[in-house]
């Protein structure tokens, strides 16, 4: 029958849509990404989700069914996204995001369809972003799939770096590769010998190329490179038995050996010889920072749609939950909501929908950043190499000078008349971006995989036992075990932190994050609901803490922020990753207010869609705001030493005769004093005298501040979770399971 | 046939076949709730007979396949994005409603003008071809009043199946009771087919066709005119979605035959 129009409070009516995300996440413009995702998603929710749902995923070996995805890859566009369109590609300009784009969708269904499809663009990366022209011409259109009427197979690629075992993942200055000199005849190309053992390379089962890191082992070759190895090269191509990975198993995954004789022309970025000496012009470490600093991002996006994806599974799981039952008669509240008449698992779901924006929000700014820097980056590396300026402590110099210069423009007011003269200036540009990249980047793989992996198993738990079987709509018992392992590839975790510790102190950055702040109180003025409020004193707070930490000592003396001090370092980097994440949140709200208004289709439900995502942001930024209070009163605090009651103690305690004095002359000051030592010298039974606070009292007033911004964030959380409860969801979910 | 056909696809969104779909009472008639919010889809009818189009156009050289579509071009766009990429056509866009609710007698007349007023348009080249039915609500009749509006006397429906002669003329398999088809011969065009779901698998997403069609569908989209429905005094008395019935058992390496005659037997009772 039909229904009449209720005039409830507007919230949410439906899932978002592509159009909401493609607003959210700036590219309601950009059409070629929108089809981009179409297909991907029809490779990701087809072929993927019903291997998977078939059992593909339960062999470490590369199966003929797992190398048929390749194909679906290749014909959808995924393996040309790396690729421009003369090298057979269909997107021109920076890919940032559109590789953040397929791994999201990708990921959406299952995290090791995504590895794989980005792992061979990690091959190829090195060669994009530091090889020589011929270079990145030869291999593109080998890795190119093929275009109507060829006859050829794409080849296919993998990245090996690999420290010494077992330091795996640790040190990236350390490798275990070696290059020496095989021949080098007067007049013709030195041909190189390279011993090179990987661990836990992915594509190494099927790749036809290698892209990877050695060290010299040869006085006629200086220091680290990368090179180029191929499967038919003259010597031992070994790949290995396959990883018995738990996760991933989708991705081809194994340790190979490689004993092989290359060109010196296969040193990636190419070489000059100096004084009879091989000098590579690109270190291995300068090749992988140009890499890894954007493809470190996309496995943090993967991460956000594995939350997001589990969203529409717990709710049918939820509100069906009792169905069945004889006490579940249609109609009846335990049928309708399930266990949506609960407020907890409202809640828990709301954390997790939360948790899963934010995350996303931080990952797709970040790869907006990167689309937007590499065309400077470029253009400052043309001016660069023009000048001669060539090594990269060189280079750095030239940045260090021109930070004081960027953090004037960023200091500058919006009206003042110098700004547009340092805004054209793309030194200044660079930097500013630079420093933001530096920070988005490893927050964005810290936070989004590290928190991302807690919330996951927060979804497992919310399908009960169901969650932990293969069966589980949604794969989210796979997908829990695979946050882990992305949190560790590409950089582990405490890399990622270490990245922080040193670039969230950059000068420019800071000056960028004080805008922030103010940012933030604009936004709540005309957007209360937000929480931008609360973000803005966190925010302070974090500034405060991480300034007070940097010209501080600990109780014995020693300096608390430096780069050996990682209990101090690594979590103020975790609460600067929760900051940025609630921030990028908020502003992606906005872009959906700002822009939604302006199109027809989400006319209908925008009012109540903002309501609602407004609501998950105060949510999130006082989850965000709680973790940075915390850790940083921790830090801030946490390195004094308690008072005791000995002799040094006893000076910040009255006597109790001294307070009997004190008290004819003010009535009531005894009341005041927390300490006290009788005449016997007995005193209260506790640790000590209690710990003063001098020179942190704008410490406490900040974090008392803080702590009252929260009012009002659980009413946030207890609309967002009855608007779960009505949202329409579809009949099933449009992958299998 | 010498030149090639002019063929003409008419055909509209559906709200994604997956999303939830209930019925409301609004001011302006009957309407599916949330249905602006809900994701979209070329008619699983219209989808047919764009892909048969594409299919004969690729066969007779000098064909060409225009897509004519009368949805709100907000959410027209958005099922572009995977259209486009199934196969090449150019898109005539008209911003209106895609109700299933709509009378059929008023969206007829704005696909007949639209298909009228395509420019360079051969009518002695012209299919017009489109859903039999539509999955939205099948009034049944919309593409035999855009080909009566058009003067085309050859009207095929239920179209599995064409297959053209070199002297123009094309044979058609239309579907009748017991699972069998009506064969015809038709002498050439023009001609109108309402398709029912042919042969044709759905083809794959090919991001290089997509982006050679968007060279025409955005700018279409961005021309399209606004179009309503003009009133005929239709009225709903009531609405209600087809009744359903779910019993799921999960058996496995069960003979084909017994997995047939227990369909039946079901259908039976």
């Amino acid at each position: 029958m039909a229904t009449a129009i209720s005039a409830a409070p507007e919230t949410l009516h439906t899932l978002p849509t592509d159009l909401v995300r493609q607003i959210q996440w700036r590219f309601a413009d950009r059409y070629d990404l929108q089809m981009l995702i179409q297909s991907v998603r029809a490779v990701a929710r087809g072929p993927v989700a019903r291997l998977v749902a078939a059992g593909g995923r339960n062999s470490h070996e590369w199966t003929e069914q797992k190398s048929e995805l390749l194909e679906y890859f290749d014909k959808s566009g995924i393996t040309a996204v790396f690729m421009e369109p003369e090298q057979g590609g269909f997107i021109a300009g920076p890919k940032n995001l559109a590789l953040a784009l397929v791994a999201f969708e990708l990921a959406w269904v299952d995290g090791g369809a995504a590895t794989g499809s980005l792992a061979g663009c990690l091959a190829l990366a090195p060669i994009h972003e530091r090889g020589t022209p011929e270079q990145r011409d030869h291999y593109m259109r080998l890795a190119a799939p093929a275009q109507p009427g060829e006859e050829r197979r794409p080849w296919r690629g993998a990245f090996c770096l690999t420290e010494p075992i077992p330091y795996v993942g640790v040190d990236t200055g350390m490798l275990n590769g070696k290059l020496r000199v095989e021949s080098w005849n007067p007049g013709d190309e030195p041909i190189l010998h390279v011993e090179k053992r990987g661990r836990f390379i992915t594509n190494i089962g099927f790749a036809n190329f290698v892209t990877a890191a050695v060290d010299s082992a040869d006085p006629r070759i200086k220091g680290s490179c990368m090179v180029i190895l191929e499967e038919g090269d003259p010597g031992t191509f070994d790949r290995g038995t396959p990883t018995r990975k738990l996760v991933h198993q989708l991705s081809s995954t194994g340790d190979p050996i490689f004993s092989l004789r290359i060109p010196a022309s296969r040193i990636v970025g190419g070489y000059d010889i100096k004084d009879g000496v091989i000098v590579p012009r690109f270190s291995h470490s300068e090749v992988i920072e140009a890499v890894f600093r954007r493809t470190r991002v996309t496995v943090g996006v993967m991460t956000a749609a594995k939350l997001l994806s589990a969203v529409e599974p717990i709710i049918r799981y939820q509100r069906g939950r009792f169905r069945g039952a004889e006490m579940a008669t249609p109609g009846s509240i335990r049928y309708e909501l399930g266990l949506q008449q609960r407020e907890d698992a409202l809640h828990r779901l709301v954390d997790v929908w939360a948790a899963g924006e934010a995350s996303a929000s931080l990952g797709f700014a970040a790869s907006r950043l990167f689309d937007e820097l590499d065309p400077i980056e470029r253009e400052i590396d043309e001016q660069l190499t023009q000048r001669g300026i060539t090594g990269a402590r060189a280079r750095m110099k030239i940045f260090r000078e021109a930070w004081d210069e960027a953090v004037k423009l960023l200091d500058l007011p919006a009206y003042d008349a110098q700004r547009a003269k340092l805004e054209a200036d793309p030194m200044l540009r660079f930097v500013q971006m630079d420093s933001l990249a530096d920070v988005l980047c490893p927050a964005t793989k810290l936070w989004n995989t590290g928190f991302g992996s807690q919330m996951m198993r927060e979804a497992v738990s919310l399908m009960g036992g169901y969650g932990i079987t293969e069966d589980c709509p949604g794969f989210l018992g796979h997908k829990w075990m695979d946050s882990q392992l992305e949190a560790t590839y590409e950089g582990p975790e405490a890399v990622q932190r270490r990245q922080l510790s040193v670039t969230m102190t950059n000068p420019v950055f800071l000056a960028q994050f004080r805008n922030w702040v103010r940012e933030m109180r604009e936004i709540a003025a005309t957007h209360p609901g937000t929480g931008a409020c609360t973000l803005a004193t966190a925010m302070l707070l974090w500034l405060w803490s991480i300034d007070h930490l940097q010209h501080t000592s600990d109780a014995d003396g020693s300096k608390l922020y430096h780069s050996a001090r990682q209990g101090v370092t690594f979590p103020l980097a975790d609460a600067l990753c929760w900051l940025v994440a609630a921030r990028c949140q908020i502003l992606d709200v906005l872009e959906l207010e700002r822009r939604g208004g302006e199109d027809a289709a989400l006319a209908d439900g925008l009012h109540g869609l903002l309501n609602f995502m407004s609501d998950l942001c105060h949510v999130q930024t006082a989850r965000a705001s709680g973790e940075a209070g915390r850790i940083c009163a921790e830090l801030v605090f946490g390195y004094n030493r308690h008072p005791a009651w000995d002799a040094e103690g006893y000076k910040s305690c009255y006597r109790a005769e001294d307070l009997d004095e004190l008290e004819s002359i003010m009535p009531g000051i005894a009341a005041c004093a927390l300490d006290v030592i009788a005449t016997d010298g007995s005193h209260a039974g506790k640790a000590g005298p209690c710990a003063g606070c001098a020179g942190l009292q704008q410490f406490q007033v900040l974090r008392s501040r803080l702590d009252i911004c929260l009012t009002g964030c659980r009413l946030a959380k207890d609309r967002a979770a009855e608007a779960i409860s009505k949202i329409m969801i579809p009949e099933a979910l449009d992958y299998p399971a | 046939m010498r030149n090639g056909y002019h063929i003409v696809v008419c055909g509209s969104i559906v709200p994604d076949p997956l999303q939830t779909l209930e019925p409301i009472e609004t001011p302006g008639g009957p309407a599916l709730k949330n249905e602006m919010m809900l994701p979209a889809v070329l008619d699983p009818w219209a989808s047919h007979a764009l892909y048969e189009a594409a299919n004969l156009a690729s066969k007779v050289a000098g064909s060409k396949v225009w897509l004519v579509s009368v949805a709100p071009k907000a959410k027209l766009q958005q099922v572009m994005m995977t259209v486009a990429q199934k196969v090449s056509f150019e898109l005539v866009a008209v911003d209106g409603p895609a109700s299933g609710f709509g009378d059929a007698y008023g969206v007829a007349a704005i696909l007949a003008d639209e298909v009228q007023s395509i420019a360079g348009l051969d009518r002695s080249r012209l299919l017009v071809f489109g859903g039999w039915e539509s999955a939205s609500r099948g009034a049944g009749v919309t593409m035999q009043l855009v080909g009566e509006r058009l003067g085309i006397a050859d009207q095929f429906q239920g179209v599995d199946q064409i297959t053209t002669q070199a002297d123009g003329s094309f044979e058609v398999l239309e579907r009748i009771e017991g699972g069998r088809h009506q064969v015809s011969m038709c002498s050439g065009p023009p001609a109108l087919l309402g398709w029912a779901t042919g042969n044709l698998p759905e083809p794959r997403n090919n991001p290089q066709v997509g982006m050679a069609n968007m060279r025409t569908v955005m700018p279409a989209l961005q021309r399209a005119k606004a179009a309503a429905l003009a009133g005929s005094g239709l009225r709903f008395l009531s609405t209600t979605p087809p009744k359903q019935q779910r019993q799921t058992r999960i058996v496995k390496n069960r003979p084909v035959e017994e997995i047939a005659q227990e369909i039946v037997e079901w259908i039976g009772k």
